[in-house]
């Protein structure tokens, strides 16, 4: 009971709207959403915590100038080298065939479901890229080391040289070009639906075909949310470590070339950290300072990403 | 800090022009047709673009459908019962899933039970009680932006260093690959929670009010109920992601060869389908590829399944609006 508000039996005459009682229930409710909603900043200072007393230590015992300087990466011989170069170089190889695949074949694939599809294509085809999103990267990875890769060495020109080993940094490339498409496409895809009809049919009233309303006004009209699914999927790429873990061998290469077999970041990470590897051991280390490393660049590339959205952000009231 | 309702302004106004400039383009390029039938090499550029779009299409589904065949055709012999009730062996003829499915069972159901209530509490502060204009608030929905793009295998880092090591030091059991997966899957079922809750039409919720309701009194009987079938869709789109998510359990302990099924949650050893099919991917041997490519079929059999479901939902509830 308040004190304020005199007791309701002594004078009827103004009629109490507020709520009668404090509800102390709902306030707990309340501190559990908020609690809810930490637990997700709590995540990324988790990660940061995680990466980075361990990643110190790393460099306490391997100067930073080795890391970012040595070409050589062989953390665990006798000699060892912790040049970071060919780990990072070898992610970057198989990125950048993913991109040259993914990137135009989900463009592509946005425009014609955006522009050209029927509705009722579009209500089959929008249903399957995202059931085709969910295809495990395992199935992924198998398909590059039985699929892809015997048909690239079975049709190989001849006068290219030898054709690639059972291990190439291209075949680990194109399947992940083909694993981000349905990501480009679906997030393109929805950029472009949300273009206004006006603007189309604007274009449509000066005499325009189909292809350069789609060009020119679509696209340049959707060009924030194309970059944004640019972006996620060259991090997918860059992050993906199955795939490149089964049909990119495992050897650490300093090499653009695709023919050969190489070893990215997160492959690293992950032939090092299964098993039993004990706290404070030099593997350990390792794996946290290239995990730091591989944190620090997909952070830039959200950075980036967020940087471009809102320069190229198109709003229609 | 720049004015933000300044540099919206000006942002509205260099998106105005530039619609107009993308018009204007537009139109430029066909100026010179007259009104009637276009030029012959117009029209052959029309054809070349829409062949060229429609065999990006064409091409992404072609590959994406052999990569099913071809794991049918390599995995067909070994699609029987056996595959789902022995367990894993290293004599191929008697290898098989059990110990991978019960171990997936327990990883995902867990996981399940811990993301949902976090994930739709998460979405019910932003959506209802958050001050947008407040910086923390803010700071949470970047965040959960940022934490969306961040590589899956840098949570296993996470799970390694905080969860089976560290101040949780749970070990390597079940639940900390739960866990693991649980944060991977936060930002996703955190975004599809909230574009359900978003989607409830606010005549409800002021009709609650009005009659006298308490906020939650209103959040819990008349925004969610109505969120659920949103909300359901989005997690089980999610979760069957994290069915296929191999990368990060192997840093958090999914061992590979596991020749029992685990007890609950929190006893020492575990596998799950992916990582199982991972292992026998890995070896030289025809006969474990063999097996693999069975494994990826029961996979994608589940996944399949689950997200028919979730369209299925989604259809059937979209109806009723």
């Amino acid at each position: 009971m308040s004190t304020d508000s005199p007791p309701a039996s002594s004078s009827p005459a103004p009629i109490q709207l507020s709520r009668q009682k404090a509800r102390y229930g709902e306030r707990v409710i309340v501190g559990f959403l908020i609690f809810c909603a930490v637990v997700s900043v709590l995540t990324t200072v988790g990660i940061v915590v995680a990466l980075v007393g361990p990643t110190i230590e790393f460099f306490r015992e391997v100067p930073i100038t080795d890391f970012f300087s040595a070409d050589e990466w062989a953390p665990f011989f006798a000699d060892a080298s912790f040049g970071v170069f060919p780990i990072v170089v070898g992610t970057l190889n198989v990125t950048f065939w993913a991109i040259l695949i993914g990137l135009p074949l989900g463009l592509g694939a946005a425009i014609f479901l955006s522009e050209y599809a029927s509705p009722g294509t579009r209500k089959v085809l929008k249903p399957t890229l995202e059931v085709l999103e969910g295809i495990p990267t395992v199935a992924y990875g198998f398909f590059a080391l039985t699929f892809v890769t015997p048909l690239i060495r079975d049709n190989w020109p001849g006068f290219l040289g030898d054709p690639p080993g059972i291990f190439s940094a291209g075949a680990a490339g194109i399947v992940l070009g083909v694993m981000i498409v349905p990501t480009v496409a679906s997030i393109s895809e929805d950029a472009m639906s949300a273009v206004p009809r006006s603007l189309r049919e604007g274009a449509y009233a000066l005499g325009s075909t189909k292809r350069t309303v789609a060009l020119r006004v679509v696209v340049p009209a959707a060009l924030s949310g194309i970059v944004a699914s640019f972006v996620l999927g060259v991090s997918r790429a860059i992050g993906e470590t199955i795939v490149v873990l089964i049909a990119a061998g495992n050897t650490p290469n300093l090499t653009f070339n695709p023919l050969e077999s190489i070893q990215t970041m997160t492959a690293f990470i992950a032939t090092t950290a299964t098993g039993d590897i004990g706290v404070g051991t030099l593997e350990f280390k390792t794996v946290f300072a290239v995990g730091a490393l591989l944190f620090v660049i997909t952070l830039a590339m959200n950075a980036l990403s967020i940087w471009l959205v809102r320069r190229f952000r198109e709003e229609y009231e | 800090m720049p004015d933000p309702d300044r540099q919206d302004r000006e942002t509205r106004s260099r998106m105005r022009t530039s619609a107009r400039q993308a018009i204007t383009a537009a139109g430029a390029d066909t100026e010179s047709l007259a009104l009637g039938r276009r030029s012959k090499s117009e029209a052959w550029k029309s054809v070349a673009f829409l062949a060229l779009m429609l065999f990006c299409v064409l091409v992404a589904l072609a590959l994406l459908v052999t990569l099913i065949i071809d794991a049918f055709i390599d995995g067909s012999s070994r699609l029987n019962a056996d595959l789902l009730t022995q367990f894993p062996s290293g004599v191929p003829e008697n290898a098989g899933l059990q110990s991978a499915i019960f171990g997936s069972l327990w990883v995902i159901g867990m996981m399940i039970i811990t993301v949902v209530p976090l994930a739709v509490g998460a979405a019910i502060y932003l959506e209802e009680y958050a001050d947008r204009s407040k910086w923390y608030n803010r700071i949470v929905e970047l965040n959960i932006q940022n934490l969306a793009a961040v590589p899956s295998i840098v949570f296993g880092i996470l799970g390694l260093g905080l969860i089976v090591r560290g101040p949780l030091d749970l070990g390597f059991v079940a639940y900390a690959g739960s866990l693991t997966l649980a944060l991977l899957v936060l930002p996703t079922v955190i975004l599809a929670s909230r574009e359900a809750i978003r989607s409830v039409p606010s005549s409800l919720s002021d009709g609650s009010m009005a009659l006298g309701a308490t906020k939650w009194q209103t959040i819990w009987h008349h925004v969610l109920p109505n969120a659920i079938p949103g909300i359901a869709t989005g997690t089980i789109l999610a979760v069957s992601r994290a069915i296929g998510e191999t990368a990060p359990l192997l840093l958090v302990g999914a061992t590979v060869f596991v020749t029992f099924n685990p007890e609950g949650p929190f006893s020492e050893g575990y596998t799950t389908l992916p990582v199982q099919i991972f292992n026998w991917v890995s070896r030289p041997q025809d006969e474990f590829r063999t097996l693999a490519a069975a494994g990826i079929i029961v996979l994608l059999f589940i996944l399949l399944l689950m997200n028919s479901f979730a369209i299925w939902i989604r259809n059937r509830y979209a109806r009723q609006t």
